[in-house]
């Protein structure tokens, strides 16, 4: 039983004069599984995330498909029921920990927002709870960073900051949007295995948006890669890892730098590739055109 | 770090202050017109008026005489008015209060109004009632305080008259208050019925002074609102389940209004000078007011005494809003 | 070079046509137009002489309400004058002195603010200073200072005006000098080998002016309040002159028996200075070149 299944989703950019931005994407997600969502940017990954959250642009308009989630399509839902289950069941660790974070307020009331929104909890209640969140998230002196204002923090503490307000609520899923990039290299690691844990804890299923192989290697179960809004492949990561089926995934292995073979040169996406994947998208868009 | 900057700031307008002192002391007495011919009675000898040109200390050359005058400031003696014949410091201390109320009301009121209707704006954005706020405060930020004030008197005065026409109080109450801050005397002594009667003597004028002023706090709120709503932490708090008046003044708000807050300040200085025409219509015993009728008289002494006044509040105001600047914004605050 | 031209015209056609395609442009101008004429051939237009006094017909309401007298469409003031007339004369003050005050403005202005953004250094030093120290004045106190040193009277009252706000278009003019001084045809001109003096004359000056005309507009409006503010203080034009301000102040004295002595020039007042700002408003977003969608 699949806590999130998208089914057959496809989404135009009203901007653009309809241009497809997904093309019947697919996939499951397990209770406590870590999903990783690859592709390069305009690949449709963070439209998929922002579908699930809630927060698609007016811009953008679903054509077709489904997102059911605990049994409720979250694409048909009124914004006043999406609301009960976003911020809640549903919760978001943002990209960039610098804007992310409102620089006039503490970030005590920042992280217990939702406790006491959603929660109703009092506020000595929610306090307690903020200190215990910022000790699972390893800050030390807790206290003195309750009382700060976000520009006391580094961005690493900030996005320990972020992701404890995430699970705050104790959700069932965490999109987790490229939480890394903004980072620096040292700080990332610390980061994702930070994700890792409180997944693991909490038994939180968690999307993890990403245009990082190396990343996904070391967090998701699975990954679904993209390619123009399309699911290219998608699988075990290990197995991926092991035996890429499509040659974008074999190309794009072959490029990365990888950390169980740092002898491996690396090597571009050959053109031919993009050439085939073009090839593909036009084929779906003809097919979608036939059947309507 | 802050206590320089306000020490720099105070110094450079106390140089202002100097320098426009300086340069109203001088045009006012190379400028062609007499005070005292002004004031002397039919009938006078010239010895009757050199007596008298020497008692006000005209006789002497112009640097002798802002000497004098600067002695007499740092000693608290503003000199004595020609035309009212009375004591400079105590004809400020008796009109200043008026004016600040006044002023200060208008700004409270402009807050309110302004950063209401941008809030409003900001709720119905990309909507149709946005476009109507946006015009209807496109046609309003032409319209000027001396426009509002005449058709306030108008509607209010005339066709519907619900107010008061001139004055602070009604003619006969005026000896019933301690202090000459009769608005703030009303409201701390607890006198209910003074305080409708102050209340709506001051209806009038301050709107005349705050609806401009309204106007300008919208557009420029509404535009900072508009940029801070799309920021990250204020999607990641729509996405908490907060309501959308609860993000504009929790979140948005707060960051926006730094921006609005120095232009308000900037503003409230033209809204000081506004005080001049609006005090005449309302015939509103405020400094102003009498600006009008010391210009006119040439009472050299007494307009001396109220351009240092005027340049006096727009310095304070000028401090009071960096203050405000800082204090809302805690990377100022803390750096 | 030939096509080049006649993109040239075409566009500058098109320009043209999106003028006057602009409501705000179009209602704002035509009233201004409409203003000038009636200024223009006041005599022709006004139905009485505005300076006939007739104390036997003073505080005569509009037509239309009771002890109306017939030809005195908007009614007397208490010395028996016709407010349409004087209505229609007083126009012509409001109008000098919007002209003459915002064109003699915007060019001392805009002359300071050139050069202070091309030359740079002290002169961009001295000028900012300049403009600092004069934003420190109260500008209605100062205009009636202004006003009382230099003696009442219509030229008083622009070279008031001018003394005032030559600031606004100084500061705008500068900046947008500064913005256009970096440009790249700037560059290419200046390595054609052309003089500082023509590069600002020939290539800086068109492309500020469309800034300066939607500034000059607005300005016209602040001109026609600051003369009305004056005159209703007593201290414009000599008191034979009609003047919309010397109206108001004069139905402020009886708006107790004569509101519309008061009414009418208000509204004239209103209705102009909103034509010249929605005028202003109007011609900066068709001209502008980046304010246009």
């Amino acid at each position: 039983m699949s806590l999130l299944s998208i089914r057959n989703l496809s989404a135009v950019s009203d901007r653009d004069g309809g241009t497809p931005i997904l093309r019947g994407v697919s996939l499951d997600l397990a209770p406590g599984e870590v999903i990783g969502l690859v592709g390069e940017s305009g690949a449709g990954k963070s439209t998929i995330s922002k579908a699930v959250l809630g927060m698609l642009p007016r811009t953008v308009r679903i054509t077709k498909g489904s997102a059911i989630f605990s049994g409720r399509d979250l694409l048909s839902l009124s914004s006043r029921e999406l609301r009960k289950i976003t911020g809640s069941e549903i919760t978001l660790i943002p990209q960039d920990p610098m804007t992310a974070l409102n620089p006039g307020r503490r970030i005590e009331s920042q992280l217990t927002d939702g406790l006491r929104l959603k929660r109703g909890m009092s506020s000595t209640d929610a306090r307690r709870r903020g200190l215990e969140l910022l000790e699972e998230v390893h800050i030390r002196d807790p206290e003195r960073v309750m009382r700060a204002y976000p520009h006391e923090l580094s961005g690493g503490m900030r996005q320990r900051v972020l992701i404890a307000a995430a699970f705050a609520m104790d959700p069932k899923l965490v999109v987790a949007d490229e939480p890394t990039t903004a980072l620096d290299v040292t700080v990332q690691k610390q980061i994702l295995r930070l994700i890792r844990a409180m997944q693991a804890k909490h038994g939180t299923s968690v999307i993890f948006v990403t245009h990082d192989l190396g990343v996904v290697a070391q967090i998701c179960d699975r990954v679904t890669l993209l390619y123009g809004g399309m699911v290219v492949e998608a699988g075990a990561t290990a197995e991926i890892m092991e035996r890429p089926r499509h040659p974008y995934m074999q190309a794009l292995l072959a490029a990365g730098p990888r950390y169980d073979r740092p002898d491996r040169a690396l090597a571009p996406v050959p053109e031919s590739i993009f050439a085939g994947l073009r090839e593909e998208l036009a084929s779906f868009d003809r097919e979608e055109v036939r059947h309507g | 770090m802050f206590l320089a900057r306000l020490t720099k700031r105070v110094g450079i307008a106390a140089t202002t202050l100097f320098g426009v002192g300086v340069i109203v002391f001088v045009l006012l007495r190379v400028a062609p017109g007499d005070p005292i011919a002004m004031m002397i009675a039919p009938g006078a000898t010239p010895a009757d008026i050199a007596a008298l040109r020497a008692h006000y200390g005209l006789d002497e050359s112009i640097p002798v005489q802002f000497a004098l005058w600067l002695k007499g400031i740092l000693a608290g003696d503003f000199g004595t008015s020609i035309s009212i014949r009375r004591d400079v410091l105590d004809l400020l201390a008796e009109r200043l209060p008026a004016t600040l109320e006044l002023a200060t009301a208008a700004l409270l009121v402009a807050i309110l109004i302004g950063g209401g209707v941008a809030i409003v704006g900001t709720m119905l954005r990309r909507t149709r009632g946005e476009s109507v706020v946006d015009a209807a405060n496109g046609l309003l930020l032409a319209i000027p305080d001396f426009v509002w004030a005449l058709a306030l008197v108008l509607v209010l005065g005339v066709f519907y008259p619900v107010l008061p026409l001139s004055g602070r109080v009604n003619p006969q109450s005026a000896d019933d208050f301690a202090t000459r801050f009769y608005l703030v005397e009303s409201i701390v002594t607890l006198r209910f019925d003074k305080f409708l009667e102050v209340a709506s003597h001051l209806v009038m004028p301050t709107l005349a002074l705050a609806l401009p002023l309204a106007a300008v706090i919208t557009r420029v709120l509404k535009q900072a609102l508009a940029e801070t709503m799309v920021q990250d932490y204020v999607l990641l708090a729509r996405l908490k389940g907060m309501s959308e008046l609860r993000l504009i003044l929790q979140e948005a708000l707060r960051n926006a209004v730094g921006p609005t807050l120095a232009l308000t300040g900037v503003q409230f200085t033209f809204l000081i000078g506004g005080t001049v025409i609006v005090e005449r219509i309302f015939s509103y015993p405020g400094v102003g007011n009498m600006a009008i009728d010391a210009v006119i008289n040439r009472d050299l002494p007494l307009i001396q005494g109220l351009v240092l006044a005027f340049g006096l509040m727009f310095i304070v105001i000028n401090i009071l809003v960096d203050l405000a600047v800082v204090a809302l914004n805690p990377r100022l605050r803390h750096g | 070079m030939a096509d080049a031209v006649i993109i040239q015209t075409a566009a500058r056609r098109r320009r043209f046509a999106n003028l006057f395609a602009n409501p705000k442009v179009l209602f704002g101008g035509g009233f201004i137009l409409l203003l000038v004429l009636l200024a223009f051939f006041a005599p022709w237009i006004a139905p009485k002489d505005p300076l006939e006094q007739d104390l036997m017909l003073g505080t005569l309401p509009p037509a239309g309400f009771p002890g109306a007298e017939p030809g005195y469409y908007l009614g007397t003031d208490d010395l028996g004058r016709d407010v349409l007339s004087r209505l229609v004369y007083g126009s012509r003050v409001a109008l000098t002195v919007a002209f003459v005050a915002a064109s003699l403005a915007a060019l001392v202005g805009a002359m300071l603010g050139l050069l202070a953004g091309w030359y740079g250094g002290w002169v961009d030093a001295v000028v900012s200073r300049l403009v600092d120290i004069w934003m420190a004045f109260p500008p209605v106190l100062l205009s009636i200072l202004l006003v009382a040193i230099l003696g009442s009277g219509v030229h008083s009252v622009i070279a008031a005006i001018v003394i005032i706000d030559w600031t606004r278009f100084c500061r705008v003019v500068r900046a947008e000098t500064m913005t256009q001084a970096s440009m790249d045809y700037v560059t290419a001109a200046r390595t054609i080998g052309f003089s500082r003096f023509t590069i600002l004359m020939r290539e800086i000056l068109p492309n500020v002016a469309p800034v300066l005309i939607a500034l000059v507009s607005l300005e016209m409006g602040i001109a026609v309040i600051v003369e009305a503010i004056l005159s209703f203080v007593g201290l414009s034009v000599a008191s034979d002159i009609p003047t919309w301000g010397g109206m108001i102040a004069q139905g402020r004295q009886i708006i107790h028996h004569g509101w519309w002595v008061l009414t009418f020039p208000l509204l004239m007042l209103f209705a102009t200075v909103l034509a010249f700002n929605q005028l202003g408003d109007g011609l900066r977003r068709v001209i502008d070149p980046v304010m246009r969608r």
